[in-house]
This record gives structure tokens, sequence and C-alpha cells, in this order.
């Protein structure tokens, strides 16, 4: 199956020279969702404008459903929902019109019972006739995500969703975007919330200084750049590490009193039992164990320490 | 075309019309009746007629372009620039609409409020003045080809401002002069030599004058001239959008 979003060699420079995107090219299954990951200023939510039409690019190319995105704008627009990361509402409108007037500009015939039952989806429905300045800050973002539903998309891009969120709406989003899936919508979010993407995501894309720096399915991530650590708390402390284990990854920290060594989850052998041996010839008695396995946060803070 | 669209713009912005009736309506008529009591009654008791119309009827189309001129501006660059500033401009921007859809929504809604507030206008003149329409057909002309060509032009504005202080510029500091040395309140032909020569620059001028001709046949230019003069700015306007639309100026880029 042709990807939904294609982006290839993706540039953006903006009027004051600065350049948000670097040939960034980037694919996106139908029906997957992709997690963006990335600082401030990372580039996130141009690439996203770009993809919505909200921005020009400077060079490069962008299809949706194999329509170019300048070109074939209106084809490629009424497929996408996008939820941006600001809170922008036109504060004097009720809820209702404003829903209804999303669907509208996205060419479609009013249709009351679809309304219904975002607003019913996410809460809303008794708000409907409340205007947007007497909604909390949590509501309001309820409504961007309305508005960006009003029109049955089949991509949907959130910028941040979560940003200042509490965790009711914060659940309750996560089971709107689980019933999106079920239904083959694609979803793109960006989030600073690693754990997000951990949980919710197929495949996770990290983004920095305008450039993609890695792409990848969630779980082979983890697996690929995950490092494992066993952890060996010691009866005795150590003033050095004795010469017969010189051979391991082994490192000497609190005062002695532990040892970590650092493993591969992917290799072969993890050399835990010959290590475990060697300490006990060595003479020395183990008082506890365990073992952390690396987070994306991890994994992230190293990629774009390292590259940055 | 996204039909559904430009409705919905043209009856979102219509809305807002609705709720800020009081300010919309109700103001327009009683500044034209603080007009007609110090022009009308105080000024006219002296001038009492121009050109054989008496001095309250001679004004009445001169207010009303006063009042079209505004309000189509007004409306025309806050339709656009009030998603702009509060940023709900994205959903626009990544809606399938085109630029033309935008504009027709727009400015059309625009030039809705500031013909309606118009006739409003004419209306509460009637109950000061005697006022005859000789031509209604170029009168409505006039008065549609001038709200569509100034709610453009507000438009215009609205892409082109960055803040409230650009956005007020033109329609608070440029229009009133114009409108008001445009012989709003006195025919061009009782200046000074020098001075009528000055007013002849003033583009309002040929506006006041080619309206007014509807009314009562007397003009300042001939309405052929008024009509190239407003169709020429309407032109350049859409020459100017084109451009704006082409390059993304101050939206998308």
């Amino acid at each position: 199956m042709p990807p939904i979003v294609s982006v290839s060699h993706l540039v953006k420079t903006y009027a004051s020279g600065f350049q948000a995107l670097k040939d960034v090219s980037l694919d996106i299954e139908e029906g997957e969702i992709l997690a963006l990951l990335g600082p401030n200023g990372a580039g996130k939510t141009t690439l996203i404008s770009i993809i919505c039409g909200i921005v020009n690019p400077s060079g490069g190319t962008v299809t949706v459903g194999g329509h170019d995105v300048v070109r074939n704008f209106r084809e490629t627009r009424s497929m996408i929902g996008l939820v941006p990361q600001e809170l922008t509402t036109d504060q004097f409108e009720t809820v209702w019109n404003t829903v209804s007037f999303s669907r509208g500009l996205h060419g479609k015939k009013p249709n009351p019972a679809h309304i219904e039952k975002v607003l019913k989806d996410l809460s809303l429905w008794d708000k409907k006739d409340n205007m947007l300045r007497q909604l909390s800050g949590g509501m309001k973002r309820r409504v961007l995500i309305a508005k960006a539903l009003s029109h049955e998309p089949r991509v949907l891009f959130l910028d941040e969703p979560t940003a200042g969120v509490d965790v009711n709406l914060r659940k309750d989003m996560w089971e709107v975007v689980k019933r999106l899936r079920e239904n083959g919508v694609t979803i793109i979010l960006t989030t600073h919330y690693i754990e997000e993407a951990e949980e919710i995501a197929d495949r996770v894309g990290v983004i920095n200084g305008g450039r993609i720096l890695l792409i990848e399915e969630k779980d082979e991530l983890m697996k690929k750049l995950g490092r494992k650590q066993l952890r060996i708390e010691l009866a005795e402390p150590l003033a050095a590490l004795p010469e017969a284990l010189s051979g391991y990854r082994l490192t000497l920290e609190d005062e002695g009193h532990g040892l970590i060594y650092d493993y591969d989850i992917t290799g072969e052998r993890t050399g835990i039992t010959t290590l475990l041996t060697a300490l006990a010839e060595a003479g020395i008695r183990l008082k506890d164990l365990s073992t952390r396995q690396s987070s994306l946060e991890d994994i992230f803070v190293e990629l774009v320490g390292a590259r940055a | 075309m996204n039909i559904e669209a430009v409705k919905s713009i043209y009856f979102f912005e219509m809305a807002r019309t609705r709720r800020t009736l009081l300010q919309s309506v109700v103001s327009p008529v009683i500044s034209t009746s603080l007009y007609f009591i110090v022009f009308g009654a105080a000024v006219g008791s002296r001038i009492q007629q121009i050109e054989g119309v008496s001095y309250g009827a001679f004004i009445t189309p001169g207010l009303i372009m006063l009042t079209l001129l505004t309000q189509c501006i007004g409306n025309g660059s806050f339709g656009i620039y009030f998603p702009k500033f509060t940023g709900t401009i994205y959903e626009l921007l990544s809606s399938p609409v085109s630029m033309t859809e935008i504009v027709l929504g727009y400015v059309g809604a625009a030039a809705t409020k500031g013909m309606m507030i118009g006739l409003i206008i004419l209306a509460t003149a009637s109950f000061f003045v005697n006022v005859s329409i000789a031509h209604p057909f170029v009168m409505l002309l006039f008065f549609v080809l001038t709200a569509v060509t100034f709610s453009l032009f507000g438009f215009i504005i609205g892409i082109w401002a960055k803040d409230f202080e650009q956005l007020n510029l033109i329609p608070m500091l440029v229009i009133p002069p114009l409108v008001f040395l445009g012989g709003s309140f006195y025919s061009v032909n009782m200046l000074p030599p020098f001075w009528q020569a000055v007013s002849h620059f003033n583009p309002v001028l040929y506006l006041i004058s080619g309206f007014r001709w509807s009314f009562f046949e007397i003009a300042d230019v001939t309405p052929w001239i008024s009509f190239t003069i407003i169709v020429g700015f309407l032109g350049v306007l859409m020459a100017l959008l084109t451009w704006i639309f082409r390059t993304g100026y101050r939206l998308r880029n």
C-alpha cells in the first residue's frame, strides 16, 4: 500500500533566513500512529504546517493520499484534520457554531448527527451552547479536537495535544485516538511527553535542528537502541575492581557499594552468567540484583544530545 | 468551487454582525442624525440650496458614501485580521478553500453589512429631508460597486496589518479627510480654482460625485469618469490581491 503521507526532500527557510527544515524525507503509512519527538524549535510544527497547507515549502514535495499538497490542495486538505498547539479559538462563538463552521470550511454539507457524535465523544455535549470564552483550557482543547474531527478526516495531526492538559482529558483523548485508529484514521502527533509516544505510537520519529534523526518502529527502536543495565549491590564495599573482573564492562558506583554492568539485549549472550560466576570466584558477596532498561527518553536524550 | 465554505464564512461573519447589532446599526443612525442636525439644520439654514437642491438633500449621498466607505473598509479588514490576531487563521489556511473563496466569503459579508447600513442611513435621511433618486439603477450600481471595492480594499488592509494600529490607520486617518474634502458637504465648484484643481486628485471626489449624480443629476465630474475611476481602483485591488495570493504574503510565509 502506498504511504498516505509522503514527504520528500522538504526544505523551509523563513523570510528571516532561519532554516526550519533541512531536507526532510518521511513516509507515513495509512492507519498508523506516528509520534514525532523533538525539542522546541526542532521543526515539528513547521513540518506539520507545510503538510496541512498553512506554510509554503521552500523546496521539496509533500503528497497526501497521492496528491500534491500545493497543486491539489483541495484533495489533500479535505483528508486532513489538524489540532494546533496553541489554544486558538474565536472567543465569542458557541461550541456548536465553531465546530459546524469547521465542517463547512472543509466543503462538507451540514450533518448535525455527526457533530453531535463528535461532541458527545469528547464530553462536550452539555457545553454546546456555551461561548468558547466561558470554557476552561482543557475544554477549549477538546473543542479544537472536535473541530478537527468535524469533517471526518482520514489523517489527523495532533500538535502537542497534551501540553497543559489534565489527566482526565489525556485519558479521554487517548481513548478517542484509539477509536479513530480502529476506524482506519492515520494519526501523527508531536509530543514532549516521551511516555506518551512509548504508550501509544506504532512508530517514533526523532527530529532536531530541522532534520529527521531517525524514524523507526517503536519496539524495534527500543530493542536496537535500548541498553540494559544490571546493578549489583555488594555486601561489602570494594575499593577497586579486582583484576579478575577487568574483562567485563563494569563500573563501580556508590563508593564501592554497587557495581553496574552494561549489556546489550540484542546480543547473542548477555554475559550475565559468566559475570556472576566470576564474581563468586573472586569471593565477592552480593546483597541484591536489579536490572533497568533504557526508556525512550534515554534514547531521545542520547540522540539529540549526540547530534545537536 | 467549495460553495459550502463560502457559505460558512459568509454566515459566520454575518452572525458577528447580529451579535453586535447595537454598535453596527444604532451608532451609524445616531451619527447620521447628528450630521443632519449640525449640517442640515445649522449650516443648511444659511446655505439653503446648492445647484437647485436643498442642502440637507445635497449632503445625503455624501453621508451614505462616508458610512459605506468606513463600514466596508472596517468590516473587510477586521474580518480577516481578527483570525490572524487570535490565531484561528490556521483553520482557514488548512482548509480546502481557495483564496477566491475566502475573498468571496469575507468581502461578500463585509459588503452586505456596509450596504445594509448604507440603506439605513438613506432611510434615516428621508426622515429629515425629501430625498428623491433620479436614476435608481445607476445609484444601485455605484452603491454595490463602491461597497465591493472598499470591502476588498479593507480585506487587503487586514492582510497587510500587523497590529491594531496599522489596521486602523487607513480607515481612521486616510478615509475621513478624503471623504470630507471630496465634496460630501459642498460642491467642489464652490471652492477657489486652486483647491478645485487639488480636489480632482482625490479619488473619493469621483465616487461621491457619481453617486450624487444618480440622485439629483448634478455632478462635479461626469458620471462616466466616476464609473471609470471606481472600476479602475477595483482592477488595481484585484491585481494586488492576485499578487498576495501567489506569494502567500503575510499569510503563508
